[in-house]
């Protein structure tokens, strides 16, 4: 499907922090001139041509329990694959990206406990001979991001 | 920041999205055994509490055509970082805005900021509006495209007891 203007309108408005009452798409559908069950309709259409993933809570991963840090490696292009199957065998490696640049492997470690990302880190660099640096988030800032639609 | 056990069974129930009726929570609180009323008052408490970031709805944002990004990276002065970093977090086409250790000699960047755009060439536009932004305050800075995705697993709450 390809999302119509009163569509489009939806995702830009649904995008701002939608207060959490009873019925929370009533005054949205008003202002954009639809019923409520219009507005529904659409979500469900979008939901399944994947145009949305969902429409609900955020939740800070970090808040919920649970340790994360960004870590980078630089690997020799001739170990690049032995170091990625090593790296990915372990459970806590979450994602994990080839970057162009001469740190080339970054991936987030999610382990139960801070202590855990070390212990990690540290069988990485064992397993692997290769240094892991590590980037734990120090600060987030507020996020603005927007997909306009 | 602590959730007890009810907050955990409302994550585990609305982490994949609120069902698009007309009263969601509503729906939710009967699944959960609790009345709308306390669902709701639990899950303000959490966005009081920055648990939750907002109420609203995740655009897939490859299939709306913002198909490229890079992870841009700054070494912005120790003393401006706190007054720069939310305003390159508050603009539209940043996704995540992080202060981080440098790791120096290897690493002089202390700011990641992850930017998205339609092409590469509107990554690097966008770019350059961060550097004029942060002006004299940064240094030297970075760009980092993905190349492949070499693994990629979501993260949600594990279902653990309390």
């Amino acid at each position: 499907m390809t999302p119509d203007d009163t569509d489009r309108a939806i995702l830009n408005r649904l995008q701002d922090r939608i207060p959490i009452a009873p019925a929370p798409f009533d005054a949205i559908a008003t202002e954009l001139g639809i019923a409520t069950e219009n507005l529904l309709e659409r979500l469900e259409r979008m939901k399944e041509a994947r145009i949305i993933t969902r429409f609900g809570p955020f939740y800070d991963a970090a808040a919920m329990g649970g340790a994360f840090c960004l870590c980078a490696m630089e690997v020799p292009e001739d170990q690049f694959e032995t170091v990625v199957t090593k790296v990915n065998s372990f459970a806590e490696v979450a994602h994990n990206y080839e970057r162009s640049h001469r740190l080339n492997m970054w991936f987030v470690l999610a382990t139960e406990t801070e202590e855990d990302i070390e212990t990690v880190a540290m069988s990485l660099e064992r397993e692997t001979g290769l240094r892991v640096l590590r980037f734990p988030k120090l600060r987030e800032f507020f996020i603005g991001f927007r997909v306009a639609a | 920041m602590s959730i007890d056990s009810t907050d955990r069974a409302i994550i585990a129930a609305t982490q994949a999205g609120l069902p698009l009726v007309p009263h969601p929570y509503a729906s939710v609180a009967a699944d959960l055994g609790l009345s709308e009323a306390a669902l709701i008052e639990r899950m303000q408490d959490m966005q009081e509490r920055r648990i939750i970031r907002r109420v609203a709805v995740a655009p897939n944002h490859y299939a709306l055509g913002m198909t490229a990004n890079g992870m841009s990276v700054w070494d912005v002065e120790d003393a401006r970082i706190a007054d720069l970093g939310p305003q390159v977090g508050a603009l539209e086409f940043v996704s995540h805005c992080y202060e981080r250790p440098r790791s120096l000699p290897d690493w002089p960047y202390n700011l990641f900021a992850m930017i998205h755009g339609a092409s590469r060439d509107e990554v690097e536009e966008k770019r350059a509006a961060i550097a004029a932004l942060l002006g004299q305050a940064c240094r030297n800075s970075d760009i980092l495209y993905s190349s492949r995705i070499l693994k990629k697993t979501g993260l949600r709450l594990r279902s653990k007891e309390g």
